[in-house]
């Protein structure tokens, strides 16, 4: 697209495609602990994006499909619009109307303000993957800050693990059995807004949703049916969040806080750490990161609420060479009890200018029976992908 | 003008001759580096807006050579540090990630950038400005605008450099946390226009140097190099930067380079 921003005078739009495809095979050090899983998972993705733009680049049209197809788990293959949005940008305002995805916060090791997107947890464990949301956004800019609304009119169901996949709990969450508080279902319309500014060497956010909670609670299962399984319930919520960011010479200082209503408790939460980075270390060209994190959830023996008095502690390091290569690894403690920590690595680098490869491990530990760790205790394993893109 | 004066000599003979000497810098060399930092800076003054498509072709040690291309937009702030919106358009995998920079004459710079993957704006500290610029031989504090402010400055020699007469003075960065003890610059005489830089480490050695090329006129008057190559002597890593095409009054105010820009950048 170079310089079609500011050279397109064309009226005949054009088109332009690139995108992603990959490949990539999960493998577990354990054998599993539930019947039908597998030790190895291969599974193919792909990710292409048409963009076309006209009235000199102030409307665009973004079309970004996805699909992935998985050899053991029927529930990780699936196809998602991770984005069809019709741009429009005026001087100190701009619209956004259709599927698209949205990120909100400063954090690294939990993203607890980000609520616009659903996450697509089959993807990848770390939650980072997400859905593509229908919504009318208006957003306005100035001397205030940035204030964003929007409204969006369907809800999109979290994806788990299928009946064959790894890291579920003993009974597979059925993702399309999801119950909902309102009766509306999926068609409930929720409300969100936000503001955003920097303030000198502060990053200050505060956002408000109402509307179908992204994060479900699971319903207990009916043990006498044949085939009993975990329901995702999706209550009615509303939920306050304030993200921080603060620059102090080579320390990037982190907070993010919610409080939220509506769902079987009342509650609050917060990550608050810091990411202090080095250049040129050891003599090298090489950048070390020490990222630190502390994370509280008033929530108790909530499956999704793992952070409820936990430390991240991890390592970020770039590298700077010709192919961009990264390693970010980290722990996370819990602080109430020494058996039940979990930890990743996440490596990648440049083949050649198309080609990139992709190693991510994973590794969870409880005794804990009540944890989430203790489910997915011998789930442990490393992901290595292949990506191409064009 | 520049005149040495004879009195002022004498002191500096006789400084010298009891103190350790400090490049031979005394008062007048110092007004003297000085006033070539602004002229040189005033010469460019009023550029107001410009859009560039470059290259940059990084090569390693064994002559392994990548080539990254990106757009720059930049704005001329009077009286405080240019404003940059950088947008990388290969290798793919980066495509689409723009940073932004805005950089301060005194206080430090501030930089953001996004990532198109995740959606996300992330702040930089901008302490790190001695790390490499996208895996590349010019480091961040390389690629900001230049500031009288942010120096202090002596001059060496007058010498010819390529055939024109330049004036070589040495900059000593003012921020503790630059990567660099100081630079040596060759500014010709006629243009001061900047022809060539030596760069060097916190220890005082020789870590890189940098040559401008290719100098072409734009507006009758501001003086843009189309070809700049930097080179480390230490890892014998260098970079080169190519313009390809260069324009000024694009039509770029303030809202061009803030946190939404960013997300607009394309």
């Amino acid at each position: 697209m170079a310089g079609a921003a500011l050279a397109s005078s064309s009226a005949v739009a054009e088109m332009d495609i690139s995108g992603m495809a990959g490949v990539d095979t999960r493998y577990f050090f354990q054998d599993a602990a539930y019947p039908g899983q597998e030790r190895v998972q291969l599974s193919a993705f792909l990710e292409p994006e048409v963009y076309t733009e006209w009235n000199d680049g102030l409307d665009s049209l973004l079309f970004k499909p996805f699909a992935r197809v998985d050899n053991v788990d029927s529930e990780r293959s699936h196809f998602d619009i991770r984005e069809l949005q019709w741009l429009h940008l005026a001087d100190t305002w701009e619209t956004r109307v259709g599927i698209g995805k949205v990120f909100w916060g400063q954090t690294e090791s939990l993203h607890l303000v980000d609520i616009i997107n659903q996450t697509d947890m089959v993807e990848g464990v770390d939650g980072e993957d997400k859905l593509g949301q229908p919504m009318v956004n208006f957003r306005t800019f100035g001397d205030f800050g940035t204030v964003s609304a929007f409204v969006l009119p369907y809800f999109r169901e979290r994806t788990f693990a299928g009946q064959d996949g790894r890291m579920r709990p003993p009974l597979p969450i059925d993702a399309d059995g999801a119950v909902y508080e309102s009766d509306d279902e999926e068609q409930h319309i929720d409300y969100a807004l936000r503001w955003q500014k920097s303030i000198g060497t502060w990053e200050v956010g505060l956002s408000w949703f109402d509307g179908t909670s992204r994060e479900p609670e699971l319903v207990a299962p009916d043990l006498t049916s044949e085939n009993p399984v975990v329901l995702p319930y999706y209550a009615q919520i509303n939920q306050l969040g304030v993200d921080l960011l603060k620059v102090q010479g080579a320390w990037l200082l982190k907070f993010e806080g919610i409080y939220r209503t509506g769902q079987s408790e009342d509650f609050g939460a917060f990550v608050a750490g810091f990411e202090r980075t080095s250049v040129g270390v050891f003599d090298t060209q090489y950048d070390l990161g020490v990222l630190v994190e502390y994370q509280y959830d008033e929530r108790e023996n909530n499956y999704f609420a793992t952070g409820q008095n936990d430390l991240m502690a991890g390592l970020r390091w770039v590298l700077n060479d010709i192919d961009g290569t990264e390693v970010l690894a980290g722990i996370i403690q819990d602080l109430d009890d020494t058996s039940t920590y979990s930890a990743f690595i996440e490596a990648s680098s440049r083949m050649t200018d198309n080609w990139r490869w992709r190693l991510d491990g994973y590794f969870f530990s409880s005794d804990d029976i009540d944890d989430t760790y203790y489910f997915i205790r011998r789930d442990d394993h490393i992901q290595f992908t292949l990506e191409y893109f064009f | 003008m520049f005149k040495l004066q004879s009195r002022t000599l004498l002191i500096t003979v006789l400084c010298s001759l009891f103190v350790v000497p400090f490049a031979y810098s005394d008062s007048a060399s110092e007004e003297e580096g000085l006033r070539i930092a602004k002229e040189r800076k005033e010469r460019d003054k009023g550029w107001n807006s410009s859009h560039a498509d470059m290259t940059m072709v990084l090569r390693n040690a064994q002559g392994q050579a990548a080539e990254r291309e990106m757009r720059v937009k930049s704005l001329e702030v009077d009286d405080d540090g240019d404003k940059a919106l950088t947008i990388f358009d290969s290798p793919r995998d980066v495509s689409g990630t723009a940073f932004l920079s805005v950089s301060h004459a005194l206080d430090p710079d501030e930089q953001w950038i996004y990532l198109p993957a995740l959606k996300r704006v992330k702040r930089i500290a901008s302490r790190n400005k001695s790390g490499p610029f996208m895996s590349s031989e010019f480091a961040f504090e390389d690629m900001s605008s230049f500031e009288v402010e942010k120096y202090k400055y002596d001059f060496i020699r007058e010498e010819q450099f390529e055939g024109d007469d330049v004036f070589v003075i040495e900059q000593f960065p003012q921020d503790e946390f630059s990567g660099y003890s100081k630079q040596r610059v060759w500014v010709d005489k006629k243009h001061y226009r900047v022809r060539k830089v030596e760069f060097y480490d916190k220890k005082g050695d020789l870590l890189k140097t940098l040559e401008f090329e290719d100098y072409t006129l734009y507006k009758d008057k501001y003086w843009r190099p189309l070809r700049s190559y930097m080179h480390n002597v230490q890892t014998q890593k260098s970079t080169e930067m190519i313009t390809h095409k260069l324009t000024f009054d694009v039509g770029l105010d303030e809202s061009d380079f803030d946190k939404n820009s960013l997300r607009r950048a394309r």
